[in-house]
């Protein structure tokens, strides 16, 4: 299951990995990471969130570059809709961390990635976040992932790739387990 | 008082050491601080009976010879056989004799007891892997109104209030006790983390028989990619019964168990599951279907067919649409909850600094880093079987070599 077929390319360093895996073994430190984001309101229930540093093997890292995200609600709740929801970010988040888990996984097993492509929807009754009934959660209701997978492996193989890509996903767990969430002000 | 070795521990894995060191003619001694077989006999439920087969039970120079070779050992009866070990092979025992505390100059082991104090040049821990039960740290967050048990405590379902039981874990020993308190009129829910799921008998075979004869149980510590991984592996799902039945998540539900996923802690009262218990259920059947392939292949491959039924497949694990998250332990009824998270060693009497960050000695195939000194009876120690009754057999003849080996001409410990 482990060994890195040459042939198999799916643009993921598994080598670098597993050396960086062997790497923080050894000095669990160093595998303490920070991620942070900077938000701004900008006006209505327009905000806009950059990216840049974080911390991680022990220092100040930065991206190659700053990344910016408008976050907005759509019209019907009176926005001006310049961007997608923050749920809808969520999604993002649960289905880039699937989808670069499953080519990991992939690469990992050696098995090549044709097409990936996954539908994600979370259902959510706003009655919740609108405050008239408190027995309505906020959040999603649930979330559902669907994939479509062309990969040179049999149909349990492809199963078992998203399965073990939930599985060591940092977004899934966040989303499927409580977190404790600190806010302050000033 | 001197002695070549000191082994501690008088269970399976200190006796089959034991037998091993006699044969050759090394000076030693077992400590046990109860009697032979003493977690057998005090920290297990009434009702466990082995997961292998008695077939499988065996010791070095010493067999099972009764007449039911595919029933499982209740303790009773795992209890004589072990005793009787003890007995045909002569071991040095001495029983009532608690280990205080291991330290070590460079060139011999000082080990305390009450009993007075052995100087030794080796030392055998076979002090056992399941010394205390692991509960997580959520635990302390549980609402203090309910009641709370572990399976060292646990005996049988009569210890508890009538009312509701939450059982936290479903390895081997979450399921058994899932399954027996729910039979007893209390309803079980039950948290499902990562677990591993494995039919009794496939194929008309134990399972444990497949493992045998495919070469599973013999892979070695060495051949083994993720070491690290592999000696976390949960139990799998089996229990030992005269029915060879198999016992899964599916069997719970009909019972009218219910499952939720992994416990992730406790709020105000309630008690918040992890959303993947979709996810770990289909973790476990596409590793069990693996598994089923690769014993069919295995026949196909070796032309063996004798007395075999076609083979089999089992249902998915049964999951319902959403599953819910929360728990209201005091609306639910929930009077119970018994955390079947693990067990921990004991290692609190070993003042040599040999563990790891983990708190688990660190050793290479059961030769620890600390020259002279080595480990029995822990998961994948040298091989798969390792942990069983039966795995101690050839662990012992490998590490009595090298004990001897380092007797007679102080060879290294090779470091991890």
């Amino acid at each position: 299951m482990t060994t890195t077929n040459a042939t198999v390319d799916n643009g993921v360093n598994v080598g670098a990995l597993l050396e960086a895996r062997e790497a923080l073994s050894e000095a669990p430190e160093a595998a303490k990471f920070e991620w942070r984001a900077t938000c701004k309101w900008v006006n209505g229930t327009h905000s806009n969130t950059t990216i840049q540093s974080f911390f991680g093997l022990g220092e100040e890292q930065s991206h190659r570059t700053e990344f910016s995200y408008d976050a907005d609600h759509p019209e019907l709740f009176a926005s001006e809709d310049v961007g997608a929801t923050p749920v809808e970010m969520v999604l993002v988040g649960l289905a880039s961390c699937l989808t670069a888990g499953v080519a990991a996984v992939a690469q990992h097993r050696g098995i090549q990635l044709n097409s990936v492509s996954a539908t994600l929807e979370g259902g959510m009754d706003v009655q919740g976040i609108l405050g008239i009934d408190s027995d309505v959660r906020n959040g999603f209701d649930g979330i559902k992932v669907h994939y479509d997978i062309d990969a040179d492996a049999s149909e349990d193989d492809i199963k078992a790739l998203v399965a073990q890509s939930q599985k060591r996903s940092a977004v899934f767990d966040i989303v499927t387990n409580p977190t404790n969430v600190t806010v302050e002000v000033n | 008082m001197r002695t070549r070795c000191v082994i501690i521990g008088a269970g399976h894995s200190g006796l089959a050491m034991s037998r091993c060191l006699s044969e050759r003619s090394i000076d030693h001694v077992v400590l046990e601080r109860g009697e032979v077989a003493n977690s057998w006999k005090h920290e297990r439920w009434d009702s466990l009976r082995l997961l292998t087969p008695n077939w499988q039970a065996r010791l070095p120079g010493y067999s099972y010879t009764g007449k039911d070779p595919d029933g499982y050992m209740t303790m009773p009866e795992l209890i004589e056989f072990l005793e009787k070990y003890a007995e045909v092979i002569s071991a040095p025992l001495k029983l009532n004799t608690e280990v205080m505390s291991v330290t070590t100059d460079a060139s011999h082991y000082q080990v305390a007891t009450p009993q007075g104090n052995w100087e030794c040049e080796s030392l055998v821990v076979a002090s056992g892997a399941c010394n205390r039960a692991s509960i997580p740290a959520i635990a302390e967050a549980a609402p203090a109104s309910i009641d709370m048990i572990t399976p060292m405590q646990y005996r049988n379902p009569d210890q508890l209030q009538e009312g509701g039981v939450l059982v936290v874990g479903a390895s081997a020993t979450g399921l058994q006790l899932a399954e027996e308190i729910h039979r007893s009129g209390r309803p079980v829910t039950l948290a499902v983390g990562e677990h591993v799921r494995l039919p009794r008998t496939y194929r008309g075979r134990d399972i444990q028989w497949w493992m045998d004869a495919l070469g599973i149980l013999d892979e070695r510590y060495d051949e083994i990619d993720d070491i690290v991984r592999g000696r976390n592996i949960p139990s799998p799902q089996l229990v030992g019964s005269p029915e060879h039945s198999t016992l899964d998540l599916n069997r719970l539900t009909t019972l009218g168990v219910r499952l939720r996923g992994r416990l992730a802690g406790f709020s105000e009262g309630k008690a918040q599951f992890s959303g993947s218990l979709r996810n770990v259920c289909a973790l476990a059947d596409l590793k069990m279907l693996r598994l089923l392939n690769t014993i069919d292949e295995w026949v196909i491959e070796k032309g063996f067919n004798t007395g075999l039924g076609p083979p089999q497949r089992y249902e998915d694990t049964e999951v319902e649409e959403s599953p819910p998250l929360l728990m209201d332990l005091d609306k639910d009824d929930i009077k119970t909850i018994l955390w079947a998270t693990g067990y921990d060693a004991d290692y609190s009497w070993l003042d040599i600094p040999v563990l790891d960050r983990k708190g688990k000695i660190r050793h290479d195939g059961g030769m620890v880093v600390s020259p002279g000194m080595y480990l029995m009876g822990t998961a994948l120690l040298r091989r798969r079987k390792s942990s069983f009754i039966h795995g101690a057999e050839d662990d012992a003849r490998d590490l009595s070599a090298h004990l001897q080996a380092y007797l007679n001409n102080k060879i290294e410990t090779p470091e991890v």
